[in-house]
């Protein structure tokens, strides 16, 4: 299809055919997309994946129920807790554990406070891609805060493997809430330079207004979810319509705009970063006594039988599918991560607009790459 | 009318892009908002969480005694075969064999700091180092023994 001269690549009928990655700080990662372009005008987008994959649902399928989830940590490593949290609760469905409200409590705290750091960051990273420096290092002010607090409770500060099946591996440590306080306390009075900085800018919403433009019938039939798709008016915030863990009982809003261009992608984000931050709000002081994990057997075994969770991480729906034979391994785990789904409506969204158009389409859809290659 | 609505992008676009640099100039001259660290200069000073994860090691007191029993529970639960056990037999003074290890081989380089061993551990023998400058020349520098030559099993820990 394409020959290849010695400096570009053509195809046959004159359209230039560039390669954005592998190694591109605009991808975000190891991602490589082979670009057909007519003059600067995009015909086609075609991602290569591969790069970093590690066959990590393979790994897991010789590792014990307690072992496997660590490594889901270094799939989508900007929510490694809520990627834990998927998987402890696979895990427990087969187990049939009681989960302590503590336990709960802390799980919905540690996931909420991923998720703002998330959002923060793709926030950061965004406003970079499209040539503002600045606001990336206020975004990294508020989320070295927070991973200063999970490295105090945790452990380490982004792969933290604090989800163990039956609750959570250590109690939190004694400055949690005043830390998480001072985290309120710093967002409330700095939030506003967010939007000063980008969302009200004119280049920023120039460049993301209108851009990459996804339906929602094409969100739908691309399996797009998460932010990305709640900006195009699809309702498919796992947390509200199948609430898992304490969800039900909190009071949040599920942010949705119709537009489905990049500044609405972009400003459901800004959103939820502030629907967390009262859910963390309503949790801090209200965090029962009680134990941390339950108790379970040293070596779980899991009955015969598949077993399937899915939770909201930062990006979309992750599902964790696990087979059981009954045996200390799974049979077979399967992820359905949100990036990958995601990627896949790149080329729709993109194709027929400007070269440019496609690094804001593509820090709006929040790519993680290791969550797609897993 | 075209001119009005032209004068009045220009008015918004100028009037953002002030805030945007309000902002920066608020930062360039408030020196003291400025949060970065001067690592590796502050070396001295820096200080990390007690549960930090850097690396498994094991404590001995001031006898040169450990408190590992050598039951290999940490090296069951570790997910990357990062440890491993080298048991021996003792003959303690009333003729008896008991078990004790040998060597506890760890791989620092085969480490994904889990926490699962520590966790696993009955005895509480082995716990989570703060250090985190583990860059070495050559890589057979990580593959460690953790205790410590001549050291024995503490009394009382079965
Ligand atoms: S921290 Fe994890 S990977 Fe490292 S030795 Fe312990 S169990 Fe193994
Ligand atoms: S460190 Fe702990 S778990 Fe490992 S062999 Fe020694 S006593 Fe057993």
């Amino acid at each position: 299809m394409y020959t290849i001269t010695e400096e570009i690549l053509t195809t046959p009928s004159g359209d230039m055919v560039i390669n954005v990655g592998p190694q591109h700080p605009a991808t975000h990662g190891v991602l490589h997309l082979l670009i057909t372009l007519n003059g600067e005008t995009i015909k086609k987008v075609e991602p290569h994946l591969g790069y970093i994959h590690r066959s990590i649902e393979k790994m897991c399928e010789s590792l014990s129920y307690r072992q496997f989830i660590y490594s889901t940590s270094r799939m989508d490593y900007l929510s490694a807790h809520i990627n834990n949290h998927g998987c402890a609760l696979a895990v427990e469905k087969g187990l049939q554990v009681e989960i302590p409200p503590r336990a709960e409590v802390i799980r919905v705290l540690m996931d909420e406070l991923t998720r703002v750091a998330s959002h923060i960051l793709a926030w950061g990273a965004l406003a970079m891609d499209l040539g503002a420096f600045t606001p990336f290092f206020h975004a990294f002010r508020e989320r070295e805060m927070i991973n200063d607090i999970m490295e105090e409770t945790c452990g380490a500060r982004l792969t933290m493997n604090y989800m163990v099946p039956g609750g959570v591996m250590m109690d939190i440590h004694p400055n949690f809430q005043r830390r998480v306080k001072e985290l309120l306390k710093q967002f409330s009075e700095k939030i506003d330079e967010y939007d000063e900085l980008v969302t009200y800018n004119t280049i920023f919403i120039n460049r993301t207004k209108n851009v990459g433009y996804l339906s929602k019938e094409d969100a739908i039939s691309f399996g797009v979810s998460g932010p990305s798709a709640r900006a195009s008016g699809v309702s498919c915030d796992i947390r509200k319509i199948y609430p898992y863990s304490i969800y039900d009982k909190l009071k949040f809003d599920e942010i949705l705009y119709t537009e489905g261009d990049s500044y609405a992608r972009y400003m459901v984000r800004v959103q939820e970063v502030k629907q967390s931050l009262s859910i963390i709000e309503q949790l801090i002081d209200n965090i029962p006594e009680g134990d941390f994990q339950a108790k379970t057997k040293a070596v779980l075994k899991l009955p015969k039988g598949e077993f399937y969770s899915r939770v909201e991480t930062a990006r979309g729906e992750l599902g964790v599918y696990i087979v059981s034979e009954g045996g200390m391994t799974p049979y077979r785990i399967k992820f359905r991560s949100p990036g990958y789904s995601n990627l896949s409506a790149l080329d729709h969204m993109t194709r027929g607009s400007k070269i440019g158009d496609l690094i804001a389409s593509m820090g709006t859809l929040d790519l993680v790459i290791p969550d797609i290659d897993r | 009318m075209f001119l009005k609505e032209y004068i009045s992008d220009v008015y918004g676009a100028v009037k953002s892009m002030a805030i945007g640099m309000k902002r920066t100039l608020y930062y360039f001259t408030h020196h003291q908002e400025i949060i970065t660290q001067q690592y590796p200069d502050n070396r001295d000073t820096l200080v990390l969480p007690e549960r930090f994860r850097g690396e498994v090691v094991m404590a001995h007191d001031e006898k040169n005694e450990h408190r590992c029993t050598g039951c290999t529970a940490c090296e069951l639960a570790c997910p990357n075969g990062t440890i491993k056990i080298i048991t021996k037999f003792d003959i303690s003074p009333e003729g008896k064999k008991k078990k004790a290890i040998d060597k506890f081989i760890y791989h620092l380089e085969l480490c994904t700091m889990c926490n699962l061993c520590i966790e696993a551990c009955p005895t509480n023998a082995i716990h989570m180092a703060q250090t985190f400058e583990h860059s070495v020349f050559d890589r057979a520098q990580l593959t460690k023994v953790l205790n410590k030559p001549g050291s024995k099993l503490q009394e009382g820990v079965e």
